[in-house]
């Protein structure tokens, strides 16, 4: 029989420290809607999904109301659309747009190209699309891989992805940059990722596939509380025990979501996602465990730490993990991460460190909107190398601030936020970025 | 067996465990567990119930709840126990 005090404890976590299920992602292949007209494939998908999706978010809030846990979003990903774009794709990302406002859901993921050793025809022709789509469209994001540990750095790839930020944010400038948010440069991409802008079903997926996204940073802040002044192996032993609770409650409800929608479940990915909600932030954890703001030395070490400990404590809660697991860092997302960057505690450097040792990368950081389209590569290229070497996810997700500079705010609204526009080192990479090629995959992807 | 959490919070008052234990009677609902405390004149009732011999959806049976909740001027709130052992125990 549970006991009164564990009952009080789940309650506590969902009431007072913002404890939620962040995302149900329905995956669901698009393969079979290809076709060489691409009004014809724009409307078989648009059909696909809106069957297969029409009672996600029913379902979703179904769940929500019985076992009274928060789901925050109900969402898409779907087969990278290069995949199925014989021709012209923007007739599809406005098909994927209307079909996610259709089924309710508040992003789908998938315009997409898998181009870590080079491009296709279709791939060039959908990277060329995203800032029209992206400006177009409202719902829908955009993520492209350039690099693996298997394949190396697409360094074509990384310099045209610089150029098509630029452009992206030049478009959507009235919004902020808005569409940027939306478009995620990835390294080692992972098929199965439930979390937004990068989610894409890939084509290692079944027909269609239920991952869910949990979160509760506030959680693990308050437990830490509990633990003031403790040695790490304390602090450690914390964080995995208040994972594995979070990580179970994300179990049950992938558990339900597939029962319910005859859908099979996928994974549960082990994050901790902020909002920029005070109580749930990432930042503070780090705080909590003794430092004075996020970007202080001892920064990287605690989130090691941290992302470890998710790790070991979500493993045993959930019988498939995947996605990207681990602590997210966004910047506009976070409201302890904002603050760091805003008393300028916290630079684009110490963010590149950290994305060594946590689940992802750069994530939601304004820049100046006078920046290069090389420098925007460039930085690309530095965190693609950190995901290359280390084996690991990697991305940069960053928002040129047209018409503004160092200092000022944007403001996205929502979950994703606002961010100070933070400095960026100038000096030049033009002649580095200009190269293209591809730097070869390291030594250590030779494992078989 | 489906369980259900029942949480009961306000103000004491007399006739509460009553009301709640008669409008769940009416649904067919048997209640496997109680326990109930006063702090400071503030009432906290956790009943553990078994919702299989409703045969409802459990929204209706939640929002048939909505009576006493009105009546007793008290928060009341159902969630399934799942979510409890999911989370304490291994």
């Amino acid at each position: 029989m549970i006991e009164t005090g564990e009952i009080m404890q789940t309650l506590r976590m969902i009431q007072e420290e913002n404890f939620d299920i962040r995302t149900i992602t329905l995956g669901i292949n698009l393969l079979d809607c290809s076709d060489a007209d691409p009004e014809v494939c724009a409307r078989r998908v648009y059909d696909k999904i809106c069957a297969t999706a029409a009672k996600l978010v029913a379902t979703g809030e179904d769940i929500e109301r019985e076992f009274a846990i928060p789901i925050v979003n109900k969402r898409i990903s779907v087969t990278p659309v290069s995949l199925i774009a014989q021709g012209d794709p923007l007739p599809i990302a406005r098909a994927l747009d209307r079909a996610a406002r259709e089924v309710g859901v508040n992003f789908l993921g998938g315009y997409s190209a898998l181009m870590q050793k080079g491009a296709t025809r279709a791939d060039e022709r959908l990277l060329a699309s995203i800032p029209e789509a992206l400006a177009e469209t409202e719902l829908l994001c955009s993520s492209v891989n350039v690099a693996s540990t298997r394949a190396g750095i697409n360094m074509n790839a990384v310099r045209e992805m610089g150029e098509i930020i630029l452009k992206t944010a030049k478009l959507t400038a009235d919004r902020d940059g808005l569409g940027c948010a939306k478009l995620v440069v990835f390294a080692n991409a992972v098929e199965d990722n439930p979390f937004m802008a990068g989610a894409f079903c890939g084509v290692g997926e079944p027909e269609s596939v239920i991952n869910v996204g949990v979160s509760g940073p506030g959680v693990v802040k308050r437990a830490l509380e509990e633990v003031r002044g403790a040695p790490f192996d304390i602090v450690a032993e914390t964080v995995k025990r208040t994972a594995f609770k979070i990580t179970r409650v994300g179990q049950l409800v992938a558990r339900e979501a597939s029962q319910r929608l005859g859908i099979p479940f996928g994974i549960v990915d082990l994050s901790l996602a902020p909002t920029p909600a005070r109580g749930d932030s990432v930042a503070h954890i780090l705080t909590e465990m003794g430092l004075e703001a996020a970007g202080a030395p001892g920064t990287t070490a605690a989130l090691a730490l941290l992302n470890d400990a998710v790790k070991k404590g979500g493993v045993m809660a959930s019988n498939h993990v995947g996605g990207l697991s681990g602590a997210f860092i966004p910047v506009s997302e976070d409201i302890g991460m904002i603050e760091a960057a805003s008393c300028g505690a916290l630079t684009l450097e110490k963010l590149e460190a950290m994305t060594c040792v946590c689940s992802v990368g750069l994530d939601m950081i304004a820049i100046p909107g006078d920046v290069s389209a090389a420098t925007i590569s460039g930085i690309i290229a530095d965190e693609a190398a950190i995901g290359m070497v280390n084996s690991k996810t990697t991305a940069v997700r960053v928002i040129p601030a047209i018409g503004k500079q160092a200092g000022d705010t944007v403001e996205f609204g929502g979950l994703l936020g606002h961010a100070p526009v933070m400095p960026v080192n100038r000096f030049a990479c033009e002649d580095f970025i200009a190269r293209g090629g591809r730097i070869p995959a390291p030594l250590h992807s030779l494992r078989n | 067996m489906t369980k259900a959490l029942i949480s009961v919070t306000g103000l004491d008052a007399t006739g509460i465990i009553a009301k709640v234990a008669t409008k769940l009677s009416e649904m067919n609902i048997n209640i496997l567990d109680i326990t109930q405390t006063i702090l400071g004149g503030y009432f906290t009732m956790m009943m553990v119930v078994d919702l299989d011999g409703a045969h409802r959806k459990f929204a209706e049976i939640d929002s048939e709840l909505d009576s006493v909740r009105q009546e007793l001027n008290m928060t009341i709130h159902m969630q399934r126990m799942d979510i409890f052992d999911a989370m304490h125990r291994v």
